[in-house]
């Protein structure tokens, strides 16, 4: 595949994890946060940290939308799709994560509601045209790289004049997260969190561009490198990083000049603006009810608004008083610290949305981590 | 961020889709996204929709750079190519 | 004597319904309507509820059982019909018996064109002379609308085993090599492409395949030292490799460079977000084999049609985790896990 293969070079990577391991100071650590879940997901499925030198620390991010969605949004799904003639359409990521006791959209359609697996958001608008007799909900999740595809259906949807498709929105904003993390209140009882920089998200920068993350560099001092999303874009940007923190440099830098450029994608910014605007509150897993951090769609076009159509009251859910979502979403724990980490909660039985999904941080940890700790960096030498 | 792979144009539809292919898969997508799309060439598709064109002269500077950073110890990065990322 | 009158079935209109199932003359003229003539050979021939067999005589008899449920029924490179010969056939072929007999036991859903049904027959009948094992023996149901999705079948197999082979999922040991015959994720990659929803278009076939001949060739080239096989099926080449783990008691260490796969597999896996590990295959295997036979076992497979890509792809180790390790391609290390449910696309 082109413009993929020759990012996900092994040979190269040896080179540029040594060059990582030579620049890097040996009399300090580094902690980056690496925010968007599909690096998360491209870390441990390549094995990346296994290449970086002992002092250097990914920490993984709230970037999962799947993993900050409250379980009382996947209630509200639940409770529409129960409503007679409500034909629920989903992307597959959500179809196991668990709503309150127990409960899952999977299960939901087990007893028999009409939810449907798609791939892209105009799959619901067709399911909307071709069957008028349904009232279609898509279940619209996503940062900004996938708000404009939502727009884009509600936009078709308006255009095909459509009186039975609404969204049910839960769009979350980036930049307004990775505030939130930074400004978290340090409880006398937790660690505080230790982040030198950002791997910044590879496509919600392709969207957004670069200029909504001066504030971490100019404000916070924390330096942002935008990466793109193969293993080697990767280990550039923690490259670019460290160089960064050792020049006691903090600028917003962008690796994945391929796709992103200064400005982002100002189509997709226009209509996403037409049609969305940001709520006062939202709640996220993790991070509690965060301000200006969520979109619901604007007045004009509360025809396809589920929350407004199918007057959804959303109603606050508790997590297990003892999974630790919340402090993995935030970098302040690792999975392995959660008391229920692997014998309660474990991707066949998750109890946290970190679990369930395949980039959260538990999952990751599960599939890729967890006997990390027993290796040597040795075994990776006898391989190669 | 999210799942987005680079796939090639094939074809240009009308009501603003595409085809594209990835080493042979092929897929109509949405390209209302992304404007002044040509076949040839490659896009960052996520959920069915173009998000954005790939720059073939900036995907050759990434390839450099990396090639240049798996030498140990190396300089910083040249002037030039500062510049050309401007 | 006279024929028996049996009255001519509408293929390109007519449906299965509810008489069809009920032992009257409905059934009998679906069975010589549809399946006499798509299986025909001299044990179904005998009109029995039972099949009498010869059985090869001293050797051990090998059982299986298999339902096919998948949907669609239609499929690039196969349909419900040849994969259901294919995957019981296998199933007797990786414990190293050669398969004789098959029986088929339909439950068909009442709305049920007689064009599919003949076309699923034909099919499987076809892909059973090929294999060279026919169908003896079957049995046909029909329920209510909503209750079969089309059209289920159960599926049993007997083979013989030849004396002194013992090829058992628990033989693996720490030295061991692991082979697997081909590229993985064609078969899922194919159903995929037939589903609702997942709209894209690829040249993939699934690989389904009968492999009993592929296994004969391993054995004469390797026999003494093979120590067990098995397809990967459903839940891919990863819940192979664990339960093989877990049986024998071992680890696994799998460099994830050598393990074949179709650029449009991985491209259409890229795409959804899927892991070709993960992806079920129909005409695989994976061989563990001692280290002295693994040469031979390799050439022997490389020469055969179905082992073209056959490759070492790694070997068993000790293990108290039972862990199946792997090298990326990126030269990390991964754990390969089995799958927790179904391998759905994923946007993130």
């Amino acid at each position: 595949m082109k413009y993929v293969d020759e990012y996900r070079d092994g040979a190269l990577a040896r080179q540029i994890a040594a060059t990582i391991a030579a620049v890097a100071h040996p009399d300090r650590t580094y902690a980056f946060m690496e925010f968007c879940g599909g690096h998360t997901h491209a870390i441990s499925r390549y094995g990346i940290e296994d290449l970086l030198p002992a002092n250097l620390r990914l920490i993984h991010g709230p970037g999962c939308p799947v993993c900050v969605l409250p379980t009382g949004r996947i209630d509200d799904a639940i409770r529409l799709v129960q409503r007679p003639g409500v034909t629920l359409c989903t992307y597959g990521d959500l179809m196991r994560v668990p709503g309150s006791k127990g409960a899952s959209l999977l299960k939901a359609k087990a007893a028999g509601a009409d939810i449907r697996m798609i791939y892209s958001s105009l799959d619901a608008v067709a399911i909307a045209e071709a069957e008028p007799a349904r009232d279609v909900v898509f279940f619209a999740i996503g940062f900004e790289t996938t708000t404009p595809p939502t727009a884009v259906a509600i936009r078709q949807a308006v255009s095909k004049g459509l009186t039975n498709f609404s969204v049910f929105c839960n769009h979350v904003l980036t930049p307004v997260a990775m505030r939130a993390i930074l400004e978290t209140p340090v409880a006398p009882n937790e660690p505080p969190i230790a982040i030198d920089g950002f791997v910044g998200p590879a496509h919600v920068s392709t969207i957004i561009g670069m200029e909504p993350y001066r504030e971490f560099a100019e404000t916070y001092r924390k330096p942002v490198v935008i990466a793109g999303f193969e293993p080697l874009d990767v280990m550039q940007a923690i490259l670019m990083l460290v160089r960064q923190i050792n020049d006691q440099r903090a600028e917003v830098e962008n690796q994945y000049i391929r796709a992103v450029t200064a400005a982002g994608n100002v189509t997709a910014q226009k209509l996403c603006d037409e049609i969305f605007e940001i709520r006062e509150n939202f709640e996220w897993r993790g991070l509690g009810v965060v301000p200006a951090s969520a979109l619901r769609l604007r007045d004009a076009y509360a025809a396809f608004d589920a929350e407004r159509r199918f007057s959804v009251a959303t109603i606050h859910a508790d997590d297990n008083p003892a999974c630790e979502c919340g402090a993995i979403l935030r970098g302040q724990k690792k999975p392995a610290e959660c008391k229920l980490f692997g014998t309660v909660c474990t991707p066949e039985t998750p109890t946290g949305a970190c679990m369930v999904s395949s980039e959260g941080a538990c999952a990751a940890h599960w599939t890729y981590g967890r006997f990390r700790e027993h290796q040597t960096k040795a075994a990776v030498q006898m391989a190669s | 961020m999210c799942l987005a792979i680079p796939a090639l144009v094939t074809e240009i539809l009308p009501d603003q889709k595409a085809r594209i292919s990835l080493d042979g898969v092929m897929m109509t997508i949405s390209v209302m996204l992304v404007e002044d799309l040509v076949p040839g060439d490659y896009v960052i598709v996520h959920v069915g929709h173009a998000l954005a064109r790939i720059d073939p002269k900036e995907a050759a500077i990434t390839l450099a750079l990396l090639q240049e950073a798996g030498i140990l110890n190396a300089p910083p990065e040249p002037a030039s190519l500062q510049e050309a990322r401007a | 004597m006279t024929k028996t009158y049996r009255r001519k079935l509408d293929m390109k209109h007519g449906r299965v319904d509810l008489t069809h199932g009920s032992g009257g003359r409905a059934m009998a003229d679906l069975i010589a309507g549809i399946f006499r003539d798509a299986f025909a050979n001299e044990f179904l021939d005998q009109g029995n509820d039972q099949a009498n067999l010869p059985v090869p005589a001293g050797r051990r008899m090998v059982m299986t059982t298999d339902a096919y449920v998948v949907s669609p029924l239609f499929f690039p490179g196969g349909d419900i019909g040849s994969l259901a010969v294919h995957g019981t056939v296998n199933d007797l072929a990786m414990g190293g018996a050669t398969p004789l007999y098959l029986s088929a036991s339909f439950i068909i859903e009442e709305g049920f064109p007689f064009a599919d049904l003949k076309r699923i027959a034909d099919s499987m009948g076809a892909t059973s002379r090929e294999a060279g094992v026919p169908v003896v023996t079957g049995d046909t149901k029909v329920v209510e609308r909503g209750k079969a999705d089309g059209v289920f079948i159960s599926t049993t197999g007997i083979g013989a085993l030849p004396d002194g082979l013992a090829l058992s999922g628990d033989r693996a040991e720490p030295g061991d090599v692991v082979v697997l015959s081909g590229s993985i994720g064609d078969h899922g990659v194919a159903i995929m492409s037939r589903r609702e929803n997942l709209t894209f278009e690829t040249a993939i076939l699934s690989d389904s395949a009968a492999l009993h001949g592929l296994v004969a060739a391993m054995l004469a080239a390797a026999g003494p030292h093979l120590k067990l096989m098995r397809d990967p099926t459903r839940g891919g080449l990863a819940a192979t490799l664990n339960e093989l783990a877990h049986q024998s008691g071992v680890g696994f260490r799998i460099d994830e460079a050598t393990i074949p796969v179709k650029p449009q597999v991985a491209a259409a896996c890229e795409l959804l977000g899927l892991d070709p590990l993960f992806v079920a295959n129909e005409g695989k295997l994976v061989a563990v084999v001692a280290p002295a036979g693994a040469a031979a076992l390799l050439t022997a497979m490389r020469a055969h049609p179905l082992g073209r890509e056959a490759a070492i792809i790694g070997s068993a180790v000790a293990c108290e985790h039972r862990f199946v390790q792997m090298t990326t391609a990126f030269g990390g290390g991964r754990i390969v896990d089995w799958l927790s449910g179904e391998q759905l696309p994923r946007i993130c």
